[in-house]
């Protein structure tokens, strides 16, 4: 069994992919590693590809809810991509919404989203607080 | 695959296992994409339970048949502490732990039939059914 998610660093940004199913281990180093690359690479964004997860449960579902709010702490936006749609009618029926988690439906909008945000943090200046993105949603946690 | 098999529960990669082999038995019961996913889900949330909370067990994985619809039928059994109050443990967002409580509530809203049997010192024991 695969025993670490790669994470690829491009630019200010932090990339994976999750295409094994995880144990509930594996979930909990991604969460690790991911922390500890953020704060060593200075990332301001992180993307995280789900295309290949064939279901999300409370676990994993548990695990997104807590990269995202760890990430927002440490001042890097997280955009989750590529939900199938049988995971998200799952999802919802098994009652997790995911809220403050932003999505987007493939890779490249999910860049755009990532690129537009931190751009306007930079524009903004440092620091800052306020959170006015627009699509895709992001709830307040 | 073989109509019924026993897979035991005994550590967190069993989970894997178990929601690989639910995802195959829903395919040849030939359950629609979105039906395999929520048994496949539900499966992993009981499956996880049994092992936290009940300190292992086994889960069955039936290819059965309901009213000549193919099915698949599942039992999630161990012989752990048991519940005290069932009611309470199906409650959406209950948890005696730090989960968000959703397990057993929400896999029975994933499942077309879903029976839980647990008593106090005798372990539970929980079935669930999903067809086509
Ligand atoms: N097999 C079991 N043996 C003993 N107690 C159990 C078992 N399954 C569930 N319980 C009890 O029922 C409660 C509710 O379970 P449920 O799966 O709904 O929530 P959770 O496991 O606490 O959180 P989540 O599943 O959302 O991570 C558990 O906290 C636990 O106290
Ligand atoms: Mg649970």
């Amino acid at each position: 069994m695969v025993d670490r998610i790669p994470i690829l660093k491009m630019g200010k940004y932090l990339l994976l992919s999750i295409q094994v199913d995880m144990h509930d281990q594996l979930a909990l180093d991604l969460q690790e590693d991911l922390t500890e690359q953020i704060v060593r690479h200075r990332a301001k964004g992180v993307l995280i590809d789900i295309s290949s997860l064939e279901i999300v449960d409370s676990f994993i579902g548990r695990m997104l809810s807590h990269i995202a709010n760890v990430s927002r702490i440490l001042d890097a936006k997280v955009i989750v991509v590529g939900m199938q749609p049988a995971v998200a009618i799952t999802l919802v029926e098994l009652g997790l919404s995911l809220e403050g988690i932003a999505t987007a439906l493939n890779i490249e909008k999910g860049m755009r989203w990532l690129e537009n945000s931190v751009n306007e943090d930079e524009i903004a200046g440092e620091p800052e607080s306020d959170e006015d993105t627009d699509a895709p949603s992001e709830t307040g946690n | 695959m073989t109509k019924t098999q026993t897979l035991p529960l005994k550590q967190e990669t069993d989970i894997v296992i178990i929601r690989q082999r639910v995802r195959k038995a829903a395919e040849e019961a030939r359950l629609g994409l979105v039906s395999q996913t929520k048994i496949v889900t539900a499966a992993s949330e009981i499956a996880r339970n049994a092992l936290i909370y009940g300190g292992g067990g086994q889960c069955l994985i039936e290819l059965a048949n309901r009213d000549g619809r193919a099915a698949v039928r599942l039992v999630i059994a161990d012989q752990g502490p048991g519940i005290a109050d069932i009611e309470r443990a199906l409650v959406d967002g209950y948890t005696s732990g730090s989960g968000l409580g959703l397990g057993l509530s929400g896999s029975r809203r994933l499942v077309d039939e879903f029976d839980l049997k647990s008593q106090p010192g005798a372990g539970t024991t929980v079935e669930l059914w999903k067809w086509k």
